[in-house]
């Protein structure tokens, strides 16, 4: 039976493999809490507001679409308003709060989400994906 | 299994196979350089924005389309000597498929978006006929080979579907490269490219270059691997190669006729530019020149009766050949089209060392692909040699 | 599977449908089956395809532009079209010439216009540049080239451009007959002469891109960018099917040129000489 010491290595080896993203969590201190996001300033909100004329109403900041619906399916949102705005010209969004959006990332989303680094890549960088909007949609200068 | 043939072999062939990984390595490095980069490490410019690679694409589909040189008169007129070649004709065929689509896919310029061809699907675009003639023709090529190897190799005639597949990859080799001329052939603004010849002109040299190449092969496989598919073969294959090159030939001499008699000067100047020279830059003259030449040799050596028997000589006239049809289809044909410009500007292009490197690592993929199947090749035919 | 001295009758008589004298049993052997189902099969094929209703209605517009090179040419040196188009779409300025990307410039007469070559030109234009842009076809063979449909032919007259789907094959390159289109041959942003607009997106490195007709200036009711920068307005915008347009009342009034016209292409880019 001398290939018992191979087979116990072996095997260790495969648990300390398999259970890599455990232990190397809890070593590296990586925090198990979701990312946190920072929510537009009021005046960037303000500043949109005033761009797309909703000065009329709304206290609270909001959105194109209700929080838990931009979190489960932003992409999907901002994939539909690409193909619309490129491929058909259709550039109003009607949102759920009543008003007309301009489909637009740069100035409708990043208008207000204006820092990308403490806002998107947040979330992003955590899930380990790299979307490449940035490569071509200019987000604002601060 | 087949596929173990092709890793086992002596010191020069596991020599040789090394050698042509280190080429392909190279390649990949030279690769993920431009990927990083982009394209601006080639020497392709605003104007010429086709070159070395669509060049070589080009030249392979030729040759992949040339195994039909093979089977069709081994298949429909059951001619022996070719017998035990088609199954080499079939084999570098998929090599010289899956090379064209490297050369494809490292000239796109977003090649992570390169599916989109298939999601999209563009009928009239000449690409997308492009794209599933010559993915139908490596399947299909693919599964010919193996399975008529792997029937060889267990001593049972091939399965009765392979035939009617493989009387399917003749119209099916034609149609590869006539698309492909296609590509070049319907577009109004380049004039040297806009002709009805375009396509028989491309099936004409790749009829000569891709039995020259095959030519080639089968003496450097009676060298060193002490492979020999036969006189009858290699003469057959000689008088193809002859014909052809004179039909090539042929056509080059109408194109000239008909762009300079007709006086039409947009249509002169792309031969001009390459032949002569315009406004002093001349970069193809010596190129376009020397390849002329070496066909008109190529041909002198094949069809002189007292040459016939000359195994030296005959290498000779093929490789002459080959590298005079490589350079009028992979160098003068896509920058001759290209220049003088819209603007009837002249602009130069010459190729980077990146441009080079990558293409040579995928030569380097093609011929290795050529030799582990040749290498299969070879196995099962001393196995059932042995066997008799 | 052939009943025994019936000869070939029709599905009607061989009792398809019941009627008197017809026998209890149908039968109908493989062949005639495999001729119905295939008939069947035609007929599916005959109907239209089913198309995905358009979200916005087909335009009753064919947008144009009348290009006066005199007019132009009375700035001497006047470049502020160039410059508008390229700042409004962050196009980059790229140092070196076999790279540079370029939606509209001015190009000199004789090359613009290579079918009109004379010696003897008149003088007001031999070689004087005159401004050259994608002259947006009716009949473009760059959008019947392109693999993916990065590009196509919108009902307003405009061909446009999908940067999201071009996989920089450089194909309408190639096709085009004016040279109009440029490709990013590395990443525009190390080239941008000032830090680019976020008005307008940049492109990525890899793809093709062209004038567009300013269709995002378009949409919310303004002239494109070269028209509305233009001192002299030398560059005339409008609409083809409007009788009533300035582009029309030109094109009644002179005449006009367009670019190798014989090539088919029907560019919407008249030039008045």
């Amino acid at each position: 039976m001398n290939d018992r010491p191979v087979i116990i290595v072996g095997l260790s080896l495969f648990l300390v493999v398999a259970t890599f993203p455990v232990w190397y969590n809890v070593t590296a201190g990586t925090s198990p809490r979701a990312p946190d996001l920072q929510r537009p300033s009021p005046t960037a909100v303000a500043l949109v507001r005033q761009r797309e004329g909703t000065a009329d109403g709304l206290l609270a900041p909001s959105c194109v679409a209700p929080r838990d619906q931009m979190r489960a399916s932003h992409m999907t949102l901002l994939a539909r308003w690409r193909d619309d705005v490129v491929r058909n010209a259709d550039r109003g969004y009607l949102a759920y709060d009543g008003h007309r959006y301009d489909k637009n990332l740069s100035a409708t989303c990043l208008g207000c989400h204006d820092d990308k680094a403490k806002f998107c890549d947040r979330c992003h960088d955590y899930a380990g994906v790299k979307p490449r909007c940035t490569d071509c949609h200019v987000a604002p200068s601060k | 299994m087949l596929l173990q043939k092709a890793l086992t072999g002596t010191r020069g062939y596991w020599f040789w196979v090394t050698a042509l990984v280190a080429l392909v390595g190279l390649g990949v490095a030279a690769w993920l350089a431009q990927l990083q980069t982009g394209l601006a490490v080639t020497g392709l410019s605003r104007d010429v924005s086709w070159g070395l690679y669509i060049a070589q694409f080009t030249f392979l589909v030729g040759v992949a389309a040339s195994a039909v040189m093979v089977v069709l008169p081994y298949y429909l007129h059951d001619c022996q000597a070719f017998a035990r070649v088609t199954i080499l004709g079939e084999f570098l065929a998929v090599a010289a498929v899956v090379a064209c689509g490297l050369f494809i896919l490292v000239d796109m310029g977003q090649p992570s978006r390169v599916l989109n061809v298939v999601l999209y699907p563009s009928p009239r675009s000449l690409m997308f006929w492009d794209m599933l003639s010559l993915a139908g023709y490596l399947a299909m090529n693919l599964a010919i080979g193996w399975t008529t190897l792997s029937a060889e190799r267990h001593e049972v005639a091939p399965p009765s579907w392979t035939r009617p597949l493989i009387l399917l990859s003749i119209p099916w080799a034609i149609s590869i490269h006539t698309v492909t001329a296609f590509l070049y052939a319907g577009l109004p603004g380049r004039s040297f490219w806009m002709t009805a010849l375009l396509a028989p002109r491309f099936l004409a040299s790749a009829f000569a270059a891709g039995p020259a190449l095959l030519i080639l092969l089968a003496l450097l496989l009676r060298r060193v691997a002490a492979f020999d598919i036969g006189r009858a073969a290699t003469g057959r294959l000689a008088v193809i190669v002859a014909y052809a090159t004179v039909a090539t030939l042929f056509f080059l001499l109408m194109e000239t006729f008909t762009t300079f008699y007709s006086g039409i000067p947009e249509h002169a100047q792309h031969l001009r530019y390459l032949f002569t020279g315009l406004d002093g830059h001349a970069p193809f003259a010596p190129w376009m020149w020397t390849s002329v030449v070496l066909a008109f040799a190529g041909l002198v050596l094949l069809v002189v009766p007292s040459f016939a028997g000359n195994d030296r000589l005959l290498g000779l006239a093929a490789a002459a050949i080959l590298i005079a049809l490589w350079i009028d289809k992979g160098l003068g044909l896509i920058v001759g089209g290209l220049v003088p410009t819209p603007f009837e500007q002249i602009v130069d292009y010459s190729p980077t060392a990146v441009e080079i490197l990558i293409s040579t690592g995928i030569w380097a993929t093609g011929a290795l692909l050529v030799t582990g199947f040749f290498k299969m090749v070879i196995a099962v035919r001393r196995e059932t040699a042995r066997a008799l | 599977m052939r009943r025994s001295g019936a000869g070939r009758r029709g599905p009607r008589e061989r009792g398809a449908w019941r009627g008197a004298g017809a026998p209890a049993i149908q039968t109908i052997d493989r062949r005639q089956f495999i001729g119905l189902a295939g008939l069947s099969a035609l007929g599916l094929w005959t109907q239209p395809p089913a198309r995905a209703s358009s979200v916005q209605a087909p335009s009753a517009r064919r947008w144009a532009m009348v290009v006066d090179p005199k007019k132009c040419l009375e700035i001497d040196g006047c470049t502020r079209c160039l410059a508008a188009c390229h700042r409004a779409h962050n196009v980059p300025s790229v140092a070196d010439q076999r790279h540079e990307v370029k939606w509209i410039w001015k190009e000199r007469f004789e090359r613009a216009f290579p079918s009109e070559q004379n010696v003897y030109t008149e003088d007001s234009l031999k070689g004087k540049p005159v401004p050259v842009l994608c002259n947006h076809c009716d009949n473009p063979p760059c959008v019947r080239v392109c693999p993916t449909g990065a590009t196509w032919k919108r009902d307003d007259g405009i061909v446009m451009m999908d940067w999201h789907r071009c996989i920089g094959c450089r194909y309408c390159m190639s096709a085009c007959p004016y040279g109009s289109r440029s490709f990013n041959w590395d990443d525009p942003r190390r080239h941008m002469a000032v830090p680019p607009s976020n008005d307008y997106p940049t492109r990525t490195k890899g793809v093709v891109e062209k004038c567009t007709f300013c269709e995002e200036r378009l949409a919310r009711g303004l002239a494109p960018a070269c028209v509305e920068a233009c001192p002299d307005g030398a560059l005339v915008f409008g609409d083809l099917r409007d009788p009533k347009s300035r582009v029309r009342e030109i094109l009644r009034a002179r005449h006009t040129i367009r670019r190798r016209p014989e090539l088919g292409t029907q560019p919407v880019v008249y030039y008045v000489i």
